[in-house]
């Protein structure tokens, strides 16, 4: 074997896939999508620069830096600074930020029924709840933020800044 | 003119309701900067949707009150629990912490405060005077020039994420993709949508950089249940007296200390991306070298609290220098602020200063006077600093969450602005996960549209491509780019191998042809100075031998 080829090889065996692999193909796959769309663009009629061409301007030099990255990846075994735990480490790892989100997407599904004041106090009476704990106390404190912190930001906001925001289905019946 | 400006500015900044609103912004600064991982940023981006419904100056003064109170609110921690408020105050805890320590807590917050106001006044003259002229500069650019200082301070903020450039780099390209989504702005096609009509109208900024900065931010926080539900300062803190007379007489003895470390505050604002999370660094460095008993330096020497804190609060003038001269944010703070000016429907732009001479000047005095009103206010925040301690993070976190959700749909009054600030929280904390920086993209969202009508412009005028390279400012500005893609790597090599021996020489003599070809007679002397200096460098290591000096770094941290 040449030591060329050897050479290669060895980078070949040292590849891993890691995260940042899964990153890099992710961002890869972005760029293919928006280029493709980009020819959906509508031209314009007169000789002026078209509307797909500064999409292309950034994503030409995305693709290439995004593969770049996949190459590093690939063969320096990724960002050593990432943790490593597989899925469960990283759902283990992030418990606490993912419930957050799903509550917040919560809060922002049920918005149209349960409208800003009331959707807001369960929001952060449930998160409060969530990091501090169920003993009595704290469900009562937790109870009192969430009517001080919401109720307050509520009326600022309503009656001080006159910004409707939105009652809900319930609130909208009273 | 100057005076005139001035004068009908401040009719226009000095109302009851104004100067009020002002107060409460510093002191909402003061407390927010004294928190321990409660940013400068964060604090005026949550302040923003209360200036919706303010007019354009007392908005921004409101949020100049908290920009200013926020810089100078990382002190009270920093020396109180040895625990920087801000990363702007890092450098203040090295000899803060140690002289309140020493029975003199009292003292060591006199100095910084009375630093903090010094360095902001030094830096606030500097905006009045400097700002206008810049922009007659600004004046001078055309389209290719503008588009290559974008492309300057999207490497130089891609370049700051020090050993990631590659992922700065990625990153700052995403938030100029993400600018695009929606419709055009040059001819009003819908671009990107992928057959959702919410997406026609495309992204508002504000969700997206709450979304992206606070948002995440927050999360991130509390990823830890024992952190997050610990007090945010374990150590005990009491109320101290500021002992204002002592420590103002100290700062204006070491006033060379102080005018230094505040010029350097000052350019190292005017510099994009940078902002005072280095230049407290640098301005500190400076001083102990500077000093004649260096060794002091870290014991509870006052010059260590002097530099740090001038420098800090003067790097605010530097980045509103830029701000109002050009129209370009150096950091996130001043594109809130970009924002805040949009919505009121003023477009930044070099021309800023002479269309809007009433809200420009408003801005230079609300800067200068949030100054006083920090010094005088500084006390009075001592005492609920002490008692915000006591609150834990995850309470702060839930109530600032929804007050985002509340502050994002005050802006257009619709639902998919919260569902933007969901999608790009989301985002903002997957790409913190993977070391990715947030605010290369931020700025690439905010300049995404002005650099491409910037390219539009220039296309429209010609298709070659040639002015990018020919043209004395866009070729500066891209010289500027090409080698702060290498600065990190430059940073990091510095004193080990010999090709950083030749990067400052080499900078230096590749942007004298730039400067050369500019108009008049003072910036081509600029030029021949640098060249000659330049030459003078290249000479002085090759007598040395071409051995690599060692230096220290510049710490990575962004999110100011």
């Amino acid at each position: 074997m040449s030591p060329g080829c050897i050479l290669i090889w060895s980078g070949l065996e040292k590849m891993t896939l890691n995260r940042d692999v899964i990153v890099a193909v992710v961002l890869l796959l972005i760029c293919g999508a928006f280029m493709n769309a980009s020819f959906s663009i509508r031209e314009p009629l007169f000789n002026q620069m078209s509307s797909a061409l500064w999409p292309r301007v950034i994503l030409t030099p995305l693709a290439i830096l995004s593969f770049i990255y996949l190459i590093r990846s690939l063969v320096s075994g990724g960002d050593r600074r990432v943790k490593r735990g597989g899925v469960n480490g990283w759902i283990g790892h992030y418990k606490y930020p993912i419930a957050c989100f799903f509550l917040f997407f919560c809060f922002l599904a049920t918005l149209p029924y349960l409208g800003m004041l009331i959707g807001g106090l369960l929001y952060v009476f449930i998160m409060l709840t969530i990091f501090g704990g169920w003993g009595p106390r704290q469900l009562a404190m937790h109870a009192a933020i969430s009517i001080v912190a919401v109720g307050a930001m509520w009326s600022v906001f309503t009656f001080g800044l006159g910004v409707i925001l939105p009652p809900g289905e319930i609130l909208g019946y009273l | 003119m100057l005076f005139e400006n001035i004068a009908n500015a401040s009719a226009e900044l000095f109302t009851v309701q104004t100067v009020l609103l002002m107060m409460i912004g510093v002191v909402a600064g003061l407390m927010a900067g004294a928190i321990p991982g409660f940013t400068i940023a964060m604090a005026v981006v949550l302040v923003l949707p209360f200036t919706f419904t303010m007019p354009a100056v007392q908005g921004l003064a409101t949020m100049i009150g908290v920009y200013v109170g926020g810089l100078s609110g990382g002190l009270m921690s920093g020396i109180l629990t040895g625990i920087p408020g801000t990363p702007s105050s890092v450098a203040t805890t090295f000899d803060g912490f140690p002289l309140a320590r020493n029975g003199q807590p009292g003292l060591a917050l006199g100095i910084g405060v009375w630093a903090s106001f010094f360095g902001g006044v030094i830096s606030a003259v500097i905006l009045i005077l400097v700002a206008p002229n810049l922009a007659l500069i600004g004046l001078e650019f055309q389209p290719w020039d503008f588009f290559s200082l974008m492309v300057f301070a999207l490497t130089v903020t891609a370049s700051l994420a020090g050993d990631q450039l590659l992922k700065g780099l990625i990153a700052g390209l995403l938030g100029l993709l993400i600018a695009t989504i929606g419709t055009d702005v040059i001819f009003g096609f819908p671009r990107f949508t992928f057959g959702n009509d919410a997406l026609t109208q495309g992204f508002a900024f504000l969700p997206v950089l709450i979304g992206l900065f606070a948002f995440s931010r927050l999360l991130n926080d509390v990823r830890d249940r024992d952190v997050a539900v610990r007090k945010l300062s374990e150590r005990a803190t009491h109320s101290v007296k500021i002992e204002h007379r002592k420590a103002a007489a100290a700062v204006i003895t070491g006033w060379i200390n102080l005018v230094r470390s505040s010029l350097i505050g000052v350019f190292v604002g005017i510099l994009p991306a940078a902002g005072s999370t280095i230049s407290n660094i640098l301005a500190y460095d400076q001083a102990k070298k500077a000093s004649k008993n260096p060794k002091e330096f870290g014991t509870g020497c006052i010059d260590g609290i002097i530099a740090p804190e001038a420098a800090n609060n003067a790097t605010a003038g530097g980045t509103l220098i830029v701000m109002m001269a050009l129209g370009i944010p150096g950091d996130i703070i001043t594109a809130v602020m970009l924002g805040a000016l949009l919505i009121h429907d003023v477009i930044p732009s070099p021309s800023f200063i002479s269309d809007e001479p009433v809200l420009a000047y408003s801005i230079f005095i609300a800067f200068f006077i949030a100054n006083f009103m920090m010094l005088a206010l500084q006390s009075f925040t001592l005492r609920g600093f002490v008692t915000v301690t006591k609150v834990s993070m995850y309470m702060l976190t839930a109530v600032i969450l929804f007050y985002c959700a509340v502050g994002v749909f005050a802006l257009n009054n619709v639902d998919f602005d919260l569902w933007t600030l969901f999608w790009f929280g989301l985002l903002g904390f997957i790409m913190r996960a993977l070391g990715f920086p947030i605010v290369p993209v931020i700025l690439g969202v905010v300049l995404g549209n002005i650099a491409e009508s910037n390219l539009s412009q220039a296309f429209a005028i010609t298709t070659d491509l040639k002015p990018f390279f020919v043209r004395p400012w866009s070729l500066f500005f891209l010289t500027l780019a090409s080698f702060s893609i290498f600065f990190p790597s430059f940073q990091h090599n510095r004193g080990k191998k010999k090709w950083t021996l030749f990067f400052i020489p080499v900078f230096l003599i590749a942007l004298t042809p730039s400067i050369f070809m500019m108009n008049g007679t003072i910036r081509p002397l600029i030029a021949a100075g640098m060249l000659l200096f330049g030459v003078f460098l290249l000479w002085r290591r090759y007598n040395e031998e071409w051995m690599p000096e060692p230096t220290q770094e510049i710490p990575e941290n962004l999110d100011a």
